[in-house]
């Protein structure tokens, strides 16, 4: 394939999906409209992933085979997380998508673009406001109420697949509750690296009975997701499987007695608005080895800026220059 | 143990592939702490009944009972995919051939011999890897190749890997399909050397399967030849070895080079 020069075909369904967008903010006078059934599924397809989805809250951490569909978007965006969002979205819900923690980074924008189009539902960025958060590899920092649902993509649903390849073999494994094999990684990473050198999609136990992986958030998340208060959905696109973790429900990490599952820890706090104890992303501010750490939660981190919390890299105080 | 009860019984076993014969009415007994070997040309059914006795392969007919470890006669037939599997890594250990077969290969050495060990629910690292040294220092791999891959190690230290993997959680049984295969001479002895003192120091049973008849002469007390999928003659390894009834045997036993 050519990357440079689009085939006329592509072009052409760009340039339809473009239309679309229009059509659907404004139809221009004497076109038909094109008219999204709600939420771009159709209404079967969408009783068919609720069914998946009842299915997985039923049996906590076990993987539900779903009818996969294609998605305006490439395996590896969100298809299965924006499936799953698409079958529980009503038209009273208020929508937000992080990307990595972020809301303004390309997937977050998109999907959350791709749902306002076809849904029309209000968004957000405010984690407390939201009803349904959709996520790429983080869980907000502020604590999540009763009655939210964080919705999970996923890119490989299977914890056991670099250890065995086998699908057949895994469900087995599930089935058995035959899980030495997980510990058989923990204890090469302790043996190469003297300790547990696995730090993000660390596999946990989910109600006591399958181990699962909670999708490639930092291990530094996994505490949040025992006992939430929120609904928490898997959906795995490509792999065409959901999985769930029902509110309040034990999420125990996977560990040794002598080598408990820690999390990780961050010498300083956020450079912007000075919070301990969360995830921080490293930014490189030039190429002389300067850098900081900011919260990878852009809203919690707003949210304390505007609340007059300040970091040592925050902008406009006036002091703060050297 | 009792060395009267029966650990392992095999009632007329028979396995067809497609309209093709395996093996065919092999029964036999095995006591605790007893040597079989088996042993036939290739393709006399050897390792088909192996597969057999060991639930790799299930049988066209016949049936194969095993005393577990609370002294009860089960059908292996009748356990269940939980019961089997940990019947198979916690009772029993299955040396094969190939050691790639038996070892996890992209796993360091700690790992292979300890594997057994979590999947039971050992859950102290320290634990582990102090059972781990105990179980290389017996096979005679040094404790400092334990973060060792397989990968890096000889054919020999391979199978003595696997053999340390499945004696790690005192099985009472193991199989070995040509566990010496493939290796030269006076690695074969080490190894043989190191098999028979194991053997005699845990009191295990063992199905040895092996088409090298000094193998069987010198680590199994009993023996059955097999040709066509039938055994054909079965005694006291050294009686059958010294005194061959049947025509075949006769020419197996003929067969072996004079050093």
């Amino acid at each position: 394939m050519n990357a440079q020069t689009p085939t006329p075909q592509a072009e052409s369904r760009q340039a339809e999906a473009r239309q679309a967008e229009t059509r659907q903010a404004k139809t221009p006078a004497g076109m038909p409209a094109i008219t999204y059934n709600f939420a771009y599924l159709d209404e079967q397809t969408k009783r068919m992933i609720r069914r998946a989805i009842l299915k997985a809250i039923a049996i906590p951490g076990y993987q539900v085979p779903f009818a996969s569909r294609e998605m305006p978007m490439p395996y590896g965006w969100g298809t299965g997380g924006v499936q799953v969002t698409a079958a529980i979205l009503g038209p009273d819900d208020v929508l937000k998508v992080i990307d990595q923690g972020s809301d303004d980074t390309t997937n977050a924008v998109a999907i959350r673009g791709f749902f306002e189009t076809t849904a029309g539902v209000a968004t957000t960025t405010r984690t407390q406001d939201a009803t349904i958060i959709q996520t790429r590899h983080r869980i907000p920092e502020g604590a999540l109420q009763a009655g939210q649902v964080l919705v999970y993509q996923v890119p490989i649903p299977e914890p056991l697949r670099f250890l065995e390849p086998r699908e057949t073999e895994t469900r087995k494994l599930h089935g058995l509750a035959d899980y030495g094999l997980m510990h058989v990684k923990l204890y090469e990473d302790i043996a190469r690296h003297g300790h547990i050198a696995t730090t993000y999609a660390y596999p946990v136990e989910v109600a006591g009975r399958y181990v699962m992986d909670p999708s490639p958030i930092p291990k530094f998340d996994n505490p949040k997701m025992d006992d939430s208060p929120a609904l928490q959905l898997f959906g795995a696109g490509r792999e065409k499987r959901i999985y769930a973790i029902p509110p309040h429900t034990k999420v125990v990490p996977l560990d040794f007695e002598d080598h408990p599952f820690r999390v990780q820890h961050f010498a300083k706090p956020c450079a912007l608005c000075g919070a301990h104890g969360v995830y921080l992303d490293e930014v490189i501010l030039d190429d002389r080895g300067g850098r900081m750490f900011v919260c990878s939660d852009t809203d919690y981190c707003n949210t304390r800026q505007a609340e007059g919390h300040t970091g040592e890299m925050s902008a406009p105080a006036p002091e703060a220059a050297e | 143990m009792t060395g009267d009860a029966p650990l392992l019984v095999a009632d007329k076993l028979t396995r067809y592939y497609g309209a093709r014969l395996g093996c065919r009415d092999v029964s036999l007994t095995l006591h605790p702490g007893e040597v079989l070997a088996i042993v036939g040309e290739s393709g006399s059914g050897k390792s088909t009944l192996l597969g057999l006795l060991s639930t790799e392969l299930a049988p066209s007919a016949g049936r194969v009972s095993y005393r577990m470890r609370d002294g009860e006669m089960r059908d292996l037939a009748d356990l269940s995919e939980g019961e089997r599997r940990l019947l198979l890594r916690t009772d029993w250990g299955f040396v094969r051939q190939h050691a790639e077969q038996g070892l996890r290969m992209a796993v360091s050495a700690g790992g292979n011999v300890g594997e057994r060990l979590m999947a039971v629910g050992w859950r102290n690292y320290a634990g582990i890897r102090e059972e781990a040294i105990d179980w290389l220092g017996r096979v005679e791999i040094q404790a400092d190749r334990i973060d060792d891959d397989p990968r890096a190690f000889s054919g020999g230290m391979r199978q003595r890997l696997q053999i340390a993997r499945n004696l790690v959680t005192r099985p009472r049984l193991v199989f070995m399909d040509e566990p010496t295969g493939g290796l030269d001479v006076s690695v074969q002895a080490r190894l043989l050397d190191l098999i028979r003192s194991l053997v005699a120091d845990l009191g295990l049973a063992v199905v040895i399967v092996t088409h090298d008849l000094a193998v069987a002469r010198l680590l199994s007390h009993r023996i059955m030849v097999m040709k066509d999928g039938a055994v054909i003659e079965e005694g006291l390894t050294d009686q059958v070895l010294d005194d061959p009834r049947e025509p075949y045997t006769q020419l197996l036993v003929s067969s072996v080079l004079a050093a």
